[in-house]
């Protein structure tokens, strides 16, 4: 049989075309070429398949630049005709992730070729598209390539077949969330008995009904009276006083700072700066105003517009940091907010 | 960390540029921004228009936090 036609996506990064700073770089197509991860897929092919062309995208590019991205990529994607379609994996890059999942969604949807990726399960864009496309579930970062690829090449290679995929638990891939029907060897009063004595003996179980994860929390009611509320500024685009004095992570933080602006009227390249490593920092670096706006909101405290900008910021850096630790850092400082009296909060992000 | 805000208490709105991810992480009040290195400027306007364009996302941003809303709203 024929080897599979696949057509591979990566981003600036993979493609060893640079970091952030090329984050912008638009779409283009290399036919006949195998980049970055695309070698280690290919070795993984076998005989099964080859990856005939690749496309490679900036993650802002792309993000930015939504609807003509997918519209230019969609092109590409059409004229090479293959069988199955591939992006990433993009582990717990936010915007790749996001990129992947469009294109794998929108490939599948309009031109009716299956496609596949993968992302740590964490992954914005693990949330968007688990429904839409099957998405292999991979490590937080790129040193679980191996393990990626092991799971991502095979499960390409059965959709590009029309082969019957298995459950999420043997495939690997995030549950979507589809049910079949099927028939278990041993009857259920048996299983969850089996599964009680367990649980009771502190051994590790495996649930047959998982809870779905709906964490909603409902809207505040409106700030009432803006000419006389206190407004406080937070970020997880990494704003910090020059030096970054904590020592705040430029990925995967580990805490968040509180910075007091008392008397800080405008944010300058010689005071502040930002310690994230998820974007190209020259434009936060000359102005952090752009991502913290300080000098706006002392204005408007000055014309009587806001009540008082709060003296405290809270900041960290929401590049590859874990969900739970996010929710820790902000679950803290929200106390102190709401002790300080804060009205209401304008949180930025990158 | 949006809603860690909202839980406390405090009404908050998210300034951002991809407000998909905001929609899916579960902020009610999002106002979309210019550009994911500079949310809140943009370096080919001179000072002042760069200044003036951040004061309309800034003032967008407290319409957010001074209307109602049911449930995740996008200010455009």
């Amino acid at each position: 049989m024929a080897k599979l036609k696949v057509v591979h996506y990566i981003n600036q990064f993979f493609a060893q075309i640079g970091g952030e700073e090329k984050a912008d770089y638009p779409a283009e197509i290399r036919v006949g070429e195998v980049v970055g991860p695309g070698m280690a897929l290919t070795q993984k092919f076998g005989d099964d398949a080859e990856i005939i062309a690749t496309i490679v995208c900036g993650d802002s590019y792309f993000n930015e630049n939504l609807e003509k991205a997918k519209a230019d990529i969609l092109a590409m994607v059409k004229e090479q005709a293959p069988d199955v379609f591939v992006a990433g994996p993009a582990f717990n890059a936010g915007r790749y992730g996001v990129a992947c999942g469009t294109i794998a969604a929108a490939v599948q949807e309009e031109l009716g070729i299956p496609a596949v990726t993968g992302m740590y399960v964490e992954n914005p864009g693990a949330d968007m598209f688990k429904t839409q496309v099957y998405i292999v579930s991979t490590k937080n970062s790129a040193a679980g390539m191996r393990d990626a690829v092991n799971k991502l090449a095979p499960l390409a290679v059965k959709i590009g077949k029309g082969e019957a995929i298995g459950a999420s638990s043997e495939e690997g891939y995030i549950p979507n969330g589809v049910r079949v029907n099927f028939f278990e060897k041993e009857r259920g009063s048996k299983r969850a008995v089996k599964m009680l004595l367990k649980k009771l003996a502190d051994k590790p179980f495996e649930t047959e009904f998982p809870m779905p994860d709906f964490d909603r929390v409902d809207p505040n009611p409106a700030v009432k009276d803006l000419a006389h509320a206190k407004i406080a500024l937070v970020t997880s685009g990494g704003i910090v006083p020059k030096g970054n004095p904590d020592h705040i992570e430029s990925s995967s933080a580990s805490h968040y700072g509180e910075y007091d602006i008392a008397g800080v009227m405008d944010l300058t390249e010689e005071t502040y700066e930002t310690a994230h490593g998820g974007y190209d920092p020259v434009y936060a670096n000359e102005d952090s105003d752009r991502v913290l706006p300080v000098d706006v909101l002392r204005d408007m405290e000055k014309e009587g517009k806001i009540g008082e900008l709060h003296h405290l910021f809270y900041t960290t850096t929401g590049n590859g940091t874990a969900v739970a630790s996010s929710k820790a850092f902000a679950a803290e400082f929200s106390a102190k907010l709401k002790a300080d009296g804060v009205d209401a909060v304008i949180l930025t992000s990158t | 960390m949006v809603k860690e805000v909202e839980r406390a208490g405090i009404p908050v709105v998210h300034i951002c540029t991809v407000t998909p991810i905001s929609m899916t992480v579960g902020a009610n009040r999002i106002v979309p921004a210019i550009a994911i290195p500079h949310p809140l400027g943009n370096p080919a306007l001179d000072k002042a228009e760069e200044k003036e364009l951040r004061r309309k996302i800034v003032e967008k941003a407290l319409d957010a936090l001074t209307t109602e809303v049911d449930g995740q709203t996008i200010f455009d």
